[in-house]
């Protein structure tokens, strides 16, 4: 029975880990804007200045 | 400047028809001056991938006035709009209406290659802000906002952050969410074991998982059901109760039970009950906070005023902001910009448009020494004034300090969701105290656990789902069809609306004028009086040269603007006069009230332009459909129309004319105290008191992006047709919504009757507690949309 509990507390741990980064993501405002990266990312960088999506 | 006879010419930036004269670049056309700046702009920078990403993406330019900005580098105001502000580095965010495609986002993240200073600039696109990051040494804030602006993207700068505040609250709703859904996850798959029954020998397992459970049910409880728990407080102060008592009371039942459970192992405790509650709860709130981001519901006449102003120090003009302005102060005022305090004119005279301030559509020429009320736009060139009032104190901005802008929103209705939690909360009480007597007498041992079951399955999770899932959806179907609600309450108001009122101007007409032309000119003629017309800034000109289609590449010779009369030019030898009846010489018959333009050429009158506004297509059905509901018509404007008005509303309908803010607000305050709930459709500033003392003041408007003043709900003008379908549905929502009651209430009667039994085990509540929820928001979102369906199939 001790494999239960141990694969439970892996289970859990994972499953923290998940929501502490959901909460990260939603406080650091990557939920802000949900169009914009999506079309950023096929701009072209060209020469000079090349512009980095954060 | 080379014009070209052209028909149907999409400008290659805004994709709008050239209806001016055409300016050619590269093969290429463009409508207006501004356009093929924008263009000349990105092409000397070779940033014309822009036009690669979509088809004519640039915002048309000919309606955004030069504004200088230059107030924005004042130390008081740059203070505000910045949001950090270093010698080296500034970080400011720009809110900027236009942005509407993938070429938008893409220009305004490459303002670095056009303006050096600039460090980067990243668009949100959800938000319709731009935030850039730029040295301050090498480029002024003001020089930003007239980049931007040069290439279609004019800031809104408002000194206000409120939107700010909103998002937030969302965020951490969000955050809550989630919480309680990953709980809710882990402490049914950690209760699953018990119901499907353990064996003697994995006692120890069972134990572990029950204070797992607890561990996890602290945080939803706690953190996640906070506000049930905070609202339940407050509402119990003051004496009231509403929905959130019985469900705050509820949680904690649970909660203290389940704890109470598993400490004494009584049992494994009712937590997965509890999580999913407060989850859906939660769901059902998340789905009720639905806001359009990119509207503002609660703007005053602060963000339609200027916030700056040209004022005389001295021998100097420097801008300050408009609240400094004190009576006595010379301040200039140019073409495009709105007069900010009520102020005489210095100047010899100039044209004033009221139209948002009074609704009268027609631009007002004022003479030396007299009154410039705040709220007009001047038109034409610049003027000095002399400042009578100060902003706050204006004619029109007293208005706010009318009792609707006092109180607070919420007081005014008494919910229907609070009703019937306050019967419901009564009649679960005298359950639980019957029950618990009975008890007493037959088994005081089992006493306390029967209370706390009855007051755990009362918990109206249901009933408080209802209302948000409900009218959630409502809002999501009105939305659809183009009216955007401030919030969900607002639809439970539209359900008891009887007495609608409607404001003129650019509610019931449309904002724009239509010009027709009567009399007898030939298409060349027409084409000399667009060049003609296109020369000048008088309003009613640049009306008459839009509706012209045809053009003239002839250059204009002796062309004079005489204020108050007309103009006057010669083209191809013929001179041709254009203005009032008394300049171009005609004696005829002037009696029609509509505003007319004469032309004559070489002398002789040729007919004139008639300018009115039209009624939108569908009002006259509209009023037809609602019939007795429309009270009264409420105009600023003078009663020129008053016969085609009269034809347009049933008999007893009320035409009022000439009309002031105040007699607005105060006419609807009169219908209030007469038992009348009323719904006002206006779209003016004029309009603004009677929309906030209405019960629902609906803002109608043919761009969503432009300026409306506060009110509860924004409608897309073309919609206007669907007014009364709109306030039927809203209607239905309340039956729907009492529906959902009846099935929730037919849930709690199931738990209670196991509850009163003692037979309340933790599985039959964890089966039932997601069974009503579920299927109350099944239902209520099922009958929304079938009712929609079903409203705006026919006709």
């Amino acid at each position: 029975m001790l494999i239960i509990i141990l694969l439970i507390a892996i289970s859990l741990t994972i499953a923290i880990i998940f929501l502490v980064a959901f909460v990260w993501s939603m406080k650091s405002g990557q939920f802000d804007d949900t169009y914009g990266p999506s079309v950023r990312m096929l701009f072209d960088d060209k020469k000079k200045e090349s512009k980095k999506p954060k | 400047m080379a014009a070209v006879v052209q028909e149907d010419v999409k400008c290659y930036h805004c994709g709008l028809a050239c209806e001016g004269e055409t300016f050619n670049l590269d093969d290429k056309s463009f409508c207006c001056y501004g356009c093929k700046t924008v263009y000349e702009i990105l092409n000397e920078n070779g940033l014309c991938e822009y036009y690669s990403f979509d088809k004519n993406p640039g915002v048309s330019l000919r309606h955004v006035s030069e504004d200088s900005f230059s107030y924005l580098d004042e130390p008081a105001i740059r203070k505000k709009v910045v949001e950090f502000d270093s010698d080296a580095f500034a970080r400011v965010r720009f809110y900027v209406p236009a942005i509407h495609c993938i070429s938008c986002i893409w220009l305004l993240e490459n303002l670095q290659r056009l303006q050096p200073g600039v460090v980067k600039s990243e668009v949100n696109f959800a938000g319709k802000t731009v935030r850039i990051d730029f040295n301050p040494q090498q480029v002024t804030l003001s020089t930003l906002a007239r980049l931007i602006t040069s290439l279609g993207y004019a800031p809104k700068i408002n000194l206000k952050p409120e939107r700010v505040l909103n998002s937030s609250e969302t965020k951490s709703l969000v955050i809550k969410l989630a919480l309680a859904g990953f709980a809710f996850g882990n402490i049914m798959l950690f209760s699953f074991p018990e119901y499907l029954g353990l064996d003697q020998q994995d006692q120890s397992l069972q134990t572990i998982f029950s204070f797992l459970n607890m561990a996890l049910a602290i945080p939803v409880t706690f953190y996640s059901g906070r506000d049930y728990f905070v609202n339940a407080w407050k509402s119990f102060k003051q004496r009231q109760i509403n929905i959130d008592v019985p469900i705050a009371v509820g949680l904690l039942a649970l909660f203290l039970r389940s704890v109470y459970d598993i400490l004494f192992q009584v049992g494994p405790g009712y937590l997965d009950s509890l999580a999913g509650l407060v989850f859906f709860l939660l769901i059902g709130r998340w789905f009720q906070s639905k806001t359009y981001e990119s509207l503002a519901f609660d703007r005053d006449y602060k963000s339609y005023f200027p916030l700056a102003v040209h004022k005389k120090v001295g021998e100097e003009w420097k801008a300050v902001v408009v609240y400094e302005l004190v009576a006595g102060d010379q301040i200039r005022v140019r073409n495009m910009e709105i007069v900010p305090a009520d102020c005489l004119l210095e100047s010899e005279s100039a044209y004033l448009d009221y139209s948002f301030v009074t609704g009268e559509a027609k631009p007002i020429w004022v003479k030396k020494g007299e009154l410039v009320y705040a709220g007009g736009r001047l038109i034409g060139h610049p003027i000095i004034l002399t400042v009578e009032k100060r902003t706050s104190q204006s004619h029109l901005t007293s208005l706010w300090n009318e009792a609707a802008f006092q109180k607070p929103d919420e007081s005014k209705y008494r919910k229907i969701i609070d009703l019937a939690a306050r019967r419901f909360t009564w009649v679960v009480l005298i359950i639980a105290v019957v029950t618990g007597c009975v008890w007493y007498v037959y088994d005081p041992a089992r006493m306390w656990l029967v209370i706390t079951s009855v007051l755990m399955v009362a918990c109206p999770c249901a009933l408080a789902l209802a209302t948000p899932f409900t009218y959630g959806n409502m809002l999501r179907v009105f939305g659809r069809k183009g009216l955007y609600l401030k919030n969900a309450d607002v639809i439970e108001r539209m359900a008891t609306i009887d007495s609608l009122v409607f404001d003129k101007t650019g509610t019931l007409t449309h904002g724009a004028a239509q010009v027709k032309f009567i009399g007898a000119l030939d298409d060349q003629e027409l084409g000399w009086v667009k060049s003609l017309t296109s020369a000048s800034t008088h309003p009613l000109s640049n009306l008459i040269s839009r509706s012209i289609t045809r053009n003239s590449n002839l250059t204009i010779e002796h062309f004079q603007e005489r204020p108050g009369l007309g103009l006057e030019g010669k083209l191809a030898g013929v001179s041709i006069k254009i203005g009032s009846a008394a300049f171009t010489g005609f004696n005829g018959d002037l009696n029609d009230t509509a505003s007319k333009v004469f032309v004559s050429m070489d002398g002789q009158v040729r007919g004139y332009f008639k300018i009115e506004t039209q009624i939108r297509e569908q009002v006259r059905e509209v009023v037809t459909h609602l019939g007795d509901q429309c009270v009264a018509l409420i105009s600023g404007d003078q009663p020129v129309e008053a016969d085609r008005m009269k034809s347009l509303f049933p008999p007893h309908t009320q035409l009022l004319f000439n009309q002031n803010p105040h007699d607005k607000l105060r006419y609807i305050s009169d219908l209030q105290r007469n038992g009348g709930k009323v719904m006002m459709l206006g779209d003016g500033l004029n309009d603004s008191g009677a929309l906030q003392q209405s019960d629902v003041g609906i803002a109608v408007t043919d761009d969503t992006g432009v300026f409306t003043p506060a009110c509860d709900g924004i409608l897309a003008g073309e919609q206007l047709g669907n007014l009364d379908k709109f306030l039927q549905l809203a209607t239905s929502a309340t039956r729907i919504l009492k529906a959902g009651f009846v099935i929730s209430f037919f849930y709690n009667a199931i738990a209670l009757s196991f509850a009163v039994g003692g037979f309340l085990t933790p599985l039959i509540a964890a089966i039932l507690m997601p069974i009503s929820s579920i299927s109350v928001v099944g239902f209520s979102t099922i009958a929304v949309n079938w009712k929609a369906r079903q409203i705006f199939k026919h006709r």
